[in-house]
């Protein structure tokens, strides 16, 4: 295989510049987005949604272009995603506790 | 059950061949990725915890000027260094190894240039009274928790650039191979990942309006 072919081969494997490019300008378009929200006042939990939506989002972006994970076999995105999200959302369980503690502290 | 099959079957017991068709390094760093990942969840579940917990947090801390320019400027910057980062991989895949260290050492400055920003913010927040464990605007738990989180993810960062700092090294001296370029960048666009939930969490949740 010539050098020209074995590049072009491996960019279809890994994503072209362009692909980067696009999806590089894609976060910081976000990132603006989400300094822009933050001015807007919304309540704390609408606030928080909003900036977490993004976040995902742009978490989705480096880990399946930048990380390549895209490129990767599916089984690997099987073992590895489904686990972590269970682990954090397990993670959450103690959050409601905090609400207990503010009204608990708000009474004395 | 044919007799291909059960050798295929008692190849894959036996460690496979690559059943996720990679390195053991990449996999090996996937794995610490994942395990680094529930480390930065924890202390961000702890840091809205003790936000929620606390009526007296200051919820209304951080000015335009600097905190959130230069809190923003330093998310760009470090998603510039993801983007020479991967630049760094398309390089060595191609085995060119010149150009990866060049865009190696683009990676690390920009690493460099954001752990700058961020102690100059640090040096802000410090001239105002935040310290550890108190500061002038009510919950002592604010300091610990920004310190904690954005201080574990600036030794990430410090981490990093030595990291690339050897990798290209390694690379351009023809030791490590194009695989160690991309386990590397694994770990960069983590570091980066990461900060893509601490800038929002931390600094754009409690903006000065």
């Amino acid at each position: 295989m010539s050098g020209h072919a074995e590049a072009a081969h491996a960019e279809e494997h890994a994503g072209s510049t362009r692909l980067f490019l696009i999806v590089w300008i894609s976060l910081v378009v976000i990132t603006m987005g989400e300094v822009y929200i933050a001015y807007l006042e919304f309540p704390a939990v609408t606030m928080l949604l909003m900036l977490i939506g993004l976040s995902v989002l742009k978490a989705g972006l480096i880990v399946a272009y930048f990380m390549h994970m895209r490129f990767e076999k599916f089984g690997l995105f099987l073992t590895l995603v489904p686990a972590t999200i269970f682990c954090i959302g397990m993670m959450t369980v103690i959050f409601p506790d905090s609400m207990r503690l503010f009204h608990i502290r708000m009474l004395h | 059950m044919t007799e291909s099959h059960s050798e295929a079957v008692a190849g894959a017991w036996s460690g496979g061949g690559s059943p996720y068709a990679m390195g053991h390094k990449k996999l090996g760093m996937w794995l610490f990725i994942v395990s680094d990942v529930m480390t930065f969840t924890a202390l961000l579940m702890a840091y809205s915890y003790s936000r929620v917990a606390n009526p007296d947090w200051p919820r209304h801390v951080f000015p335009i000027w600097p905190a959130i320019a230069f809190s923003t400027t330093m998310t760009v910057v470090l998603l510039a260094s993801s983007l020479t980062m991967v630049m760094a991989v398309a390089a060595a895949h191609r085995g060119n190894r010149g150009a990866t260290v060049k865009w190696l050492l683009a990676t690390m400055a920009g690493g460099l240039i954001f752990c700058a920003l961020h102690i100059t913010e640090w040096f802000h927040l410090i001239e105002e009274g935040v310290r550890l464990f108190r500061n002038p605007w009510g919950s002592p738990l604010f300091g610990a928790t920004f310190f904690g989180i954005t201080g574990l993810h600036m030794t990430h960062v410090m981490c990093g650039v030595f990291y690339l700092g050897v990798i290209a090294f390694g690379f351009g001296t023809s030791r490590f191979s194009d695989e160690d370029v991309e386990v590397s960048g694994l770990y960069w666009h983590f570091v980066d990942l990461v900060w893509m939930f601490v800038f929002p969490m931390v600094y754009l949740m409690s903006v000065k309006y």
